[in-house]
């Protein structure tokens, strides 16, 4: 993309919100920011209809603040809480339907890739766990199955947020949530696996205890998603709204969860671990013989 | 012939112009040779009989390389997705599929209108469940009336191809973008062969032009930099109430502005035949043909009937309709389904609509000898014509 098109036509800039001038002056483009970057520059219009203290928008700011390129980037969304965050953006998304995120994104990719064979553009899916992995199930797993090129996001709330807090597939075992009101009778979902299973090259499991995180695996998984093949990131960001806590407990909750069963996890196939390390994105990890040398 | 060095040309040059010769083929090969030449970038498929057949000779255009990318999708949802996400990224789209294909698909129709997508997709139209039944039905077409999708049914396999050839510039006019449905009656045109002319092998369709979308393309490359494909307005609030109503009244626009196109490269929304008969017949896709020979058969035993043949559902022609039987005595609609869906139009946009005979109709594969239509015919004929 040329970045003249972030500018704004003179005619209208008297008439621009301030918000806008801001990201038109200051925003992500071609910035190289990071996690570490936050606050000073301008990833997302402020105002956005998320509840106090709610993990997703934590998440969302995170990831947005280390896209690898903005510019070029294009988010596909699903219904839910998350999306309701995508007009923040200061960059090009889509909504199409609930649960036909990764089928939407196939068919953008390959698009994309007839229209400029010689571009990057970078598609991102970002879609809650209902989404992800029960009504658009098929089309997450078929997505990773054929081997696109796109990065799938899994917003983890463990919820049916937007509906009121229903039970989802994800949701832990023996939880009372609404539609499951003597509690889930079958496992929480293992979508990792399913994720390393389905061809994904590079798959993480994060949560909002750790932000920092949240921003490498994302940035892995968008360089690896480019390069070799379907990536998964999937992250825990509790609904404080639908838990009844209070806002700040939330952060406190993903943190002891990331103590016990949501502790971080990151597979990469050996294609992946070579192209991180030949770009710099990450160290070579270090053989534990050569290590004690 | 090779699909490289292809002269690309406009429909107009396409339709009324190019050398054509005249070939021995089935109404799945007519779908073929119409898109070998319709310059498509993507075409994803799933399989549903009677669709199957076109959209594997779909994916001999592609190894040929007329078409750039083919491949076959998980199910009809997500095939109607992936090629809503094509269509988002500024390429030209084609997909087919029927009866309970097109029922799960349902959801995403509406979306593409809504998206201004201007897709072409082909129903190769069948019976739906339950119980099951692979058999020639058009009852889809009810249900796809207000989905916000320009609907064109063919008669058979000549006119199947040349609606193909048009629908994309129908399509892609920067006053209508929006998705065009090519409708034919499963196996009766699909399954048979007949002669079809067919335009020369050199030429093409000129390709899709992602600048003259009335939205700007998802690609990164159109301003404005912050742009969502497409806005929620569901905030509790009259104004976001209003640019729902508004944009839904859009879509319904562009349908209507339509018209000119069709109308030149169509030739006319309806065709008529003995307009001045007391009985009329106003039928669809292969109706017509049996019409047709039910009317010369009534015409031995000294009956005369007209024909209107009814080539857009959507737009609907309304006027030209109330025109064609402003005389009619008795207007006789036959039908290959149970609903009467072209009856319930046609009596929503005449007047004295007591004039229209239901039926008759078939329904779950059975066909329409012309006889049936002959007794309808002989019976209000009784009635004082
Ligand atoms: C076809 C369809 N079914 C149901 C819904 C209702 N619906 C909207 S959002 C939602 C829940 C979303 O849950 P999740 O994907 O976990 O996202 P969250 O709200 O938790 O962020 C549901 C069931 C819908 N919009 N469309
Ligand atoms: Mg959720």
């Amino acid at each position: 993309m040329s970045l003249a098109i972030t500018k704004i036509n003179p005619a209208f800039v008297d008439v621009m919100p301030q918000e806008y001038l801001d990201l038109a002056s200051d925003g992500p483009f071609a910035a190289d920011k990071s996690v570490k970057d936050l606050g000073t520059f301008k990833e997302l219009i402020e105002e956005h209809p998320l509840c106090a203290g709610c993990n997703l928008a934590l998440a969302f700011r995170t990831l947005i603040s280390a896209l690898p390129c903005p510019e070029d980037t294009v988010i596909v969304g699903s219904t839910g809480c998350n999306s309701l965050a995508f007009p923040q953006l200061a960059i090009h998304n889509v909504h199409a339907l609930f649960g036909n995120q990764n089928a939407v994104a196939s068919g953008l990719k390959r698009g994309l890739k007839l229209r400029f064979p010689d571009q990057n553009k970078d598609v991102v899916v970002m879609a809650g766990d209902g989404a992800t992995a029960d009504i658009g199930f098929d089309m997450t797993m078929h997505s990773w199955i054929r081997g696109e090129n796109i990065t799938t996001v899994m917003f983890d709330n463990e919820i049916y947020a937007n509906t009121g807090g229903q039970e989802s597939g994800m949701t832990p075992f023996g939880t009372v949530r609404n539609m499951a009101p003597t509690g889930k009778n079958f496992q929480k979902m293992n979508v990792p696996e399913f994720a390393k299973q389905a061809g994904c090259v590079y798959v993480a499991k994060v949560s909002t205890a750790n932000t920092a995180k949240i921003g490498q695996c994302f940035r892995n998984a968008v360089l690896a998603a480019r390069e070799i093949g379907p990536t998964y990131i999937q992250i825990y960001t509790p609904c404080p709204t639908n838990l009844k806590m209070k806002p700040a407990e939330s952060v406190a909750l993903a943190k002891k969860r990331a103590k016990e069963d949501y502790a971080f996890e990151e597979y990469m196939s050996e294609e992946v671990e070579n192209l991180l390390v030949s770009s710099g994105a990450i160290k070579p990890k270090v053989k534990k013989e050569e290590g004690k040398k | 012939m090779s699909a490289k060095n292809l002269k690309e040309v406009s429909t107009e040059y396409m339709l009324f112009e190019a050398k054509r010769e005249e070939q021995f083929m089935t109404g799945s090969e007519a779908v073929r040779e119409a898109i070998r030449r319709a310059n498509v970038d993507m075409a994803i498929a799933y399989p549903i009989t009677p669709q199957s057949e076109s959209m594997h000779l779909i994916g001999d255009l592609y190894a040929e390389g007329y078409v750039k990318e083919y491949f076959r999708g998980e199910n009809e949802f997500a095939v109607m997705s992936q090629v809503a996400g094509g269509a988002m990224a500024g390429v030209r789209m084609f997909t087919a599929t029927c009866g309970p294909g097109t029922l799960r698909a349902f959801e995403n129709f509406p979306m593409w209108a809504g998206a201004r997508l201007p897709i072409v997709i082909g129903f190769m139209t069948r019976a739906i469940n339950a119980p099951l039944s692979i058999q020639p039905d058009t009852i889809e077409m009810a249900m796809l009336m207000d989905t916000g999708m320009l609907m064109l049914h063919a008669e058979n396999a000549q006119e199947l191809y040349d609606m193909y050839l048009m629908s994309f510039s129908i399509a892609e006019r920067t006053s209508v973008h929006i998705p065009v449905g090519i409708f034919v009656d499963g196996f009766f045109v699909t399954h048979t062969r007949q002669k079809v002319k067919v335009v020369t092998e050199d030429v093409k369709l000129k390709p899709y032009d992602p600048s003259m979308s009335p939205t700007p393309h998802i690609d990164m490359e159109t301003p404005p930099f912050r742009y969502m494909k497409d806005p929620f307005v569901m905030k509790s609030n009259y104004v976001s109430y209003a640019a729902h109503a508004s944009w839904q009244q859009e879509c319904m626009a562009s349908i209507e502005r339509s018209r000119p196109f069709l109308k030149e490269l169509l030739g006319s929304f309806i065709e008529q035949q003995n307009p001045d008969a007391p009985i009329q017949i106003i039928a669809s896709g292969t109706a017509v043909s049996q019409s047709r020979e039910a009317i010369k058969m009534a015409k031995e035993e000294g009956i005369e009937v007209g024909l209107i043949k009814v080539k857009t559902i959507r737009p609907f022609p309304a006027e030209e309709i109330r025109q064609a039987l402003s005389k009619a005595e008795k207007i006789i609609v036959p039908e290959f389904n149970r609903v009467g869906w072209l009856a319930k139009e046609v009596a929503s946009v005449i007047p004295n609509n007591d004039r229209m005979v239901q039926g008759p109709r078939v329904f779950g594969g059975m066909t329409m000898p012309p006889d049936v239509i002959v007794k309808v015919i002989k019976e209000n004929a009784l009635f004082g014509v």
